[in-house]
Protein backbone atom coordinates (compact mmCIF):
# COMPACT_ATOMS: atom_id res chain seq x y z
CA UNK A 1 0.00 0.00 0.00
CA UNK A 2 1.20 3.80 -1.33
CA UNK A 3 1.38 5.29 2.08
CA UNK A 4 0.39 8.73 0.37
CA UNK A 5 -1.86 7.57 -1.73
CA UNK A 6 -5.08 7.90 0.01
CA UNK A 7 -4.84 11.62 -0.17
CA UNK A 8 -4.58 11.75 -3.91
CA UNK A 9 -8.02 12.54 -5.40
CA UNK A 10 -9.04 10.12 -8.13
CA UNK A 11 -8.77 13.01 -11.24
CA UNK A 12 -5.05 12.63 -10.44
CA UNK A 13 -4.50 8.78 -9.31
CA UNK A 14 -6.24 7.85 -12.80
CA UNK A 15 -3.58 9.42 -14.90
CA UNK A 16 -0.65 8.48 -12.98
CA UNK A 17 -2.15 4.78 -12.77
CA UNK A 18 -2.46 4.74 -16.35
CA UNK A 19 0.51 6.27 -17.68
CA UNK A 20 2.57 4.11 -15.38
CA UNK A 21 0.79 1.04 -17.00
CA UNK A 22 1.54 2.50 -20.54
CA UNK A 23 5.29 3.38 -19.51
CA UNK A 24 6.60 -0.10 -17.69
CA UNK A 25 4.49 -1.75 -20.84
CA UNK A 26 6.15 0.19 -23.99
CA UNK A 27 9.47 -0.49 -22.04
CA UNK A 28 8.67 -4.36 -21.61
CA UNK A 29 7.85 -4.27 -25.34
CA UNK A 30 11.49 -3.02 -26.27
CA UNK A 31 13.37 -4.90 -24.41
CA UNK A 32 11.42 -8.02 -25.78
CA UNK A 33 12.65 -6.78 -28.61
CA UNK A 34 15.99 -6.60 -27.63
CA UNK A 35 15.70 -9.94 -26.98
CA UNK A 36 13.82 -10.93 -29.89
CA UNK A 37 15.32 -9.48 -33.00
CA UNK A 38 17.56 -11.14 -34.71
CA UNK A 39 20.78 -9.13 -36.19
CA UNK A 40 22.32 -6.02 -33.92
CA UNK A 41 21.65 -3.78 -36.67
CA UNK A 42 17.59 -4.55 -35.48
CA UNK A 43 18.15 -5.19 -32.28
CA UNK A 44 19.76 -1.10 -31.68
CA UNK A 45 16.51 -0.03 -32.31
CA UNK A 46 14.29 -1.65 -29.64
CA UNK A 47 15.27 -0.04 -26.53
CA UNK A 48 14.83 3.38 -27.92
CA UNK A 49 10.89 2.68 -27.31
CA UNK A 50 12.18 2.43 -23.57
CA UNK A 51 13.60 5.51 -23.94
CA UNK A 52 11.36 8.00 -25.77
CA UNK A 53 7.76 7.04 -25.17
CA UNK A 54 8.33 4.52 -22.20
CA UNK A 55 10.31 7.06 -20.07
CA UNK A 56 8.41 10.27 -20.71
CA UNK A 57 5.06 8.10 -19.85
CA UNK A 58 6.58 7.48 -16.26
CA UNK A 59 8.21 10.54 -15.84
CA UNK A 60 4.96 11.98 -16.59
CA UNK A 61 3.29 10.42 -14.15
CA UNK A 62 6.13 11.04 -11.39
CA UNK A 63 5.45 14.67 -12.30
CA UNK A 64 1.59 14.65 -11.67
CA UNK A 65 1.68 12.80 -8.51
CA UNK A 66 4.85 15.04 -6.81
CA UNK A 67 2.77 18.13 -8.30
CA UNK A 68 -0.88 17.26 -7.19
CA UNK A 69 0.60 15.67 -3.78
CA UNK A 70 2.93 18.73 -2.78
CA UNK A 71 0.10 21.56 -4.48
CA UNK A 72 2.98 22.70 -6.32
CA UNK A 73 4.50 22.26 -9.23
CA UNK A 74 7.34 19.63 -9.13
CA UNK A 75 9.16 19.24 -12.10
CA UNK A 76 12.46 18.28 -11.87
CA UNK A 77 11.90 14.99 -13.61
CA UNK A 78 12.55 17.23 -16.64
CA UNK A 79 16.01 16.83 -16.33
CA UNK A 80 16.48 13.49 -16.22
CA UNK A 81 14.11 13.11 -19.86
CA UNK A 82 16.07 16.07 -21.15
CA UNK A 83 19.49 14.32 -20.50
CA UNK A 84 18.46 10.92 -21.43
CA UNK A 85 16.64 12.21 -24.53
CA UNK A 86 20.07 14.00 -25.57
CA UNK A 87 22.27 11.19 -24.65
CA UNK A 88 20.47 7.73 -26.18
CA UNK A 89 20.91 8.77 -29.89
CA UNK A 90 25.13 9.80 -29.01
CA UNK A 91 25.47 6.35 -27.24
CA UNK A 92 23.56 4.35 -30.11
CA UNK A 93 25.36 5.85 -33.23
CA UNK A 94 28.51 5.16 -31.01
CA UNK A 95 28.06 1.80 -30.80
CA UNK A 96 26.44 1.28 -34.49
CA UNK A 97 29.24 3.21 -35.75
CA UNK A 98 31.94 0.81 -33.29
CA UNK A 99 30.04 -2.41 -34.15
CA UNK A 100 30.09 -1.17 -38.28
CA UNK A 101 33.74 -0.82 -37.80
CA UNK A 102 34.48 -4.20 -36.39
CA UNK A 103 32.35 -5.91 -39.30
CA UNK A 104 34.70 -4.45 -41.85
CA UNK A 105 37.11 -5.53 -40.48
CA UNK A 106 36.44 -9.09 -40.20
CA UNK A 107 34.94 -8.72 -43.75
CA UNK A 108 31.80 -9.71 -42.68
CA UNK A 109 29.30 -9.78 -45.70
CA UNK A 110 26.59 -8.67 -44.20
CA UNK A 111 27.50 -5.22 -44.53
CA UNK A 112 28.05 -2.86 -46.85
CA UNK A 113 31.64 -1.61 -47.72
CA UNK A 114 32.29 1.62 -46.64
CA UNK A 115 32.10 4.65 -49.52
CA UNK A 116 35.69 5.75 -49.40
CA UNK A 117 37.12 2.57 -49.63
CA UNK A 118 35.76 0.77 -53.11
CA UNK A 119 34.72 -3.35 -52.44
CA UNK A 120 37.81 -5.18 -53.21
CA UNK B 1 -10.61 2.55 -3.99
CA UNK B 2 -8.80 4.74 -5.68
CA UNK B 3 -5.66 4.02 -3.68
CA UNK B 4 -5.97 0.87 -4.16
CA UNK B 5 -5.88 1.28 -8.01
CA UNK B 6 -3.04 3.28 -7.53
CA UNK B 7 -1.26 0.63 -5.59
CA UNK B 8 -2.16 -2.58 -7.92
CA UNK B 9 -1.15 -1.16 -11.20
CA UNK B 10 2.41 0.52 -9.31
CA UNK B 11 2.81 -3.23 -8.85
CA UNK B 12 2.07 -4.35 -11.95
CA UNK B 13 4.59 -0.80 -13.90
CA UNK B 14 7.10 -2.59 -11.64
CA UNK B 15 6.58 -6.20 -12.66
CA UNK B 16 6.83 -5.13 -16.32
CA UNK B 17 10.18 -3.59 -15.35
CA UNK B 18 11.50 -5.75 -13.52
CA UNK B 19 11.15 -8.40 -16.37
CA UNK B 20 12.47 -5.80 -19.24
CA UNK B 21 15.26 -5.80 -16.99
CA UNK B 22 15.68 -9.33 -16.88
CA UNK B 23 15.18 -9.60 -21.08
CA UNK B 24 18.12 -7.03 -20.76
CA UNK B 25 20.05 -8.92 -18.49
CA UNK B 26 19.68 -12.17 -20.60
CA UNK B 27 20.93 -10.03 -23.60
CA UNK B 28 23.87 -9.42 -22.02
CA UNK B 29 24.42 -12.89 -20.59
CA UNK B 30 23.91 -14.53 -23.95
CA UNK B 31 24.73 -11.69 -26.41
CA UNK B 32 26.36 -13.48 -29.43
CA UNK B 33 29.24 -10.83 -29.68
CA UNK B 34 30.51 -8.12 -27.64
CA UNK B 35 28.03 -4.92 -29.51
CA UNK B 36 25.00 -6.72 -27.88
CA UNK B 37 26.22 -6.87 -24.62
CA UNK B 38 27.00 -3.39 -24.78
CA UNK B 39 23.82 -2.20 -26.14
CA UNK B 40 22.31 -4.63 -23.41
CA UNK B 41 23.89 -2.45 -21.17
CA UNK B 42 22.65 0.44 -21.95
CA UNK B 43 18.63 -0.73 -21.84
CA UNK B 44 19.58 -2.23 -17.97
CA UNK B 45 20.14 0.98 -16.81
CA UNK B 46 17.73 3.13 -18.52
CA UNK B 47 15.23 0.19 -17.17
CA UNK B 48 16.85 0.12 -13.68
CA UNK B 49 16.68 4.17 -13.67
CA UNK B 50 12.69 3.73 -14.39
CA UNK B 51 12.27 0.87 -11.17
CA UNK B 52 13.69 3.90 -9.74
CA UNK B 53 11.57 6.27 -10.49
CA UNK B 54 8.71 4.26 -9.79
CA UNK B 55 9.86 3.22 -6.46
CA UNK B 56 9.94 6.89 -5.43
CA UNK B 57 6.35 7.25 -6.40
CA UNK B 58 5.64 4.30 -4.11
CA UNK B 59 7.49 5.93 -1.38
CA UNK B 60 6.75 9.14 -2.07
CA UNK B 61 10.20 10.88 -1.61
CA UNK B 62 12.53 12.91 -3.54
CA UNK B 63 15.70 10.61 -2.73
CA UNK B 64 15.01 8.13 -5.26
CA UNK B 65 15.09 11.23 -8.19
CA UNK B 66 18.62 11.82 -7.28
CA UNK B 67 19.75 7.91 -7.58
CA UNK B 68 17.78 7.92 -10.91
CA UNK B 69 19.91 11.08 -11.98
CA UNK B 70 23.13 9.68 -10.61
CA UNK B 71 22.20 6.21 -12.97
CA UNK B 72 21.25 8.18 -15.93
CA UNK B 73 24.76 10.19 -16.02
CA UNK B 74 26.94 7.41 -15.21
CA UNK B 75 25.18 5.37 -17.80
CA UNK B 76 25.34 7.60 -20.50
CA UNK B 77 29.50 7.88 -19.01
CA UNK B 78 29.85 4.07 -19.14
CA UNK B 79 28.05 3.49 -22.30
CA UNK B 80 30.23 6.09 -24.12
CA UNK B 81 33.53 4.36 -22.90
CA UNK B 82 32.58 0.88 -23.90
CA UNK B 83 31.62 1.79 -27.40
CA UNK B 84 35.01 3.72 -27.65
CA UNK B 85 36.81 0.62 -26.73
CA UNK B 86 34.74 -1.49 -29.24
CA UNK B 87 35.93 1.04 -31.77
CA UNK B 88 39.48 1.47 -30.85
CA UNK B 89 40.34 -1.50 -28.74
CA UNK B 90 41.05 1.17 -25.43
CA UNK B 91 39.28 3.96 -23.91
CA UNK B 92 41.59 6.43 -23.36
CA UNK B 93 44.85 7.31 -26.16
Amino acid sequence: MIPQAAELPWFAALPVALLLLGGAGLTLIGSIGLLRLRSFYERVHAPTLATSYGMGCILIASMIFFSVLQTRLVIHEVVIGAFIVLTTPVTLMLVARAALHRDRLEKNATVPPSINQPAT
Amino acid sequence: MTAMVLSWCLLLAQLMLALAMLCATWRVLRGPRAQDRVVGLDTLYVNAMLLLVTFGIRSGTQVYFEAALVIALLGFVSTAALAKFLMRGEVIE
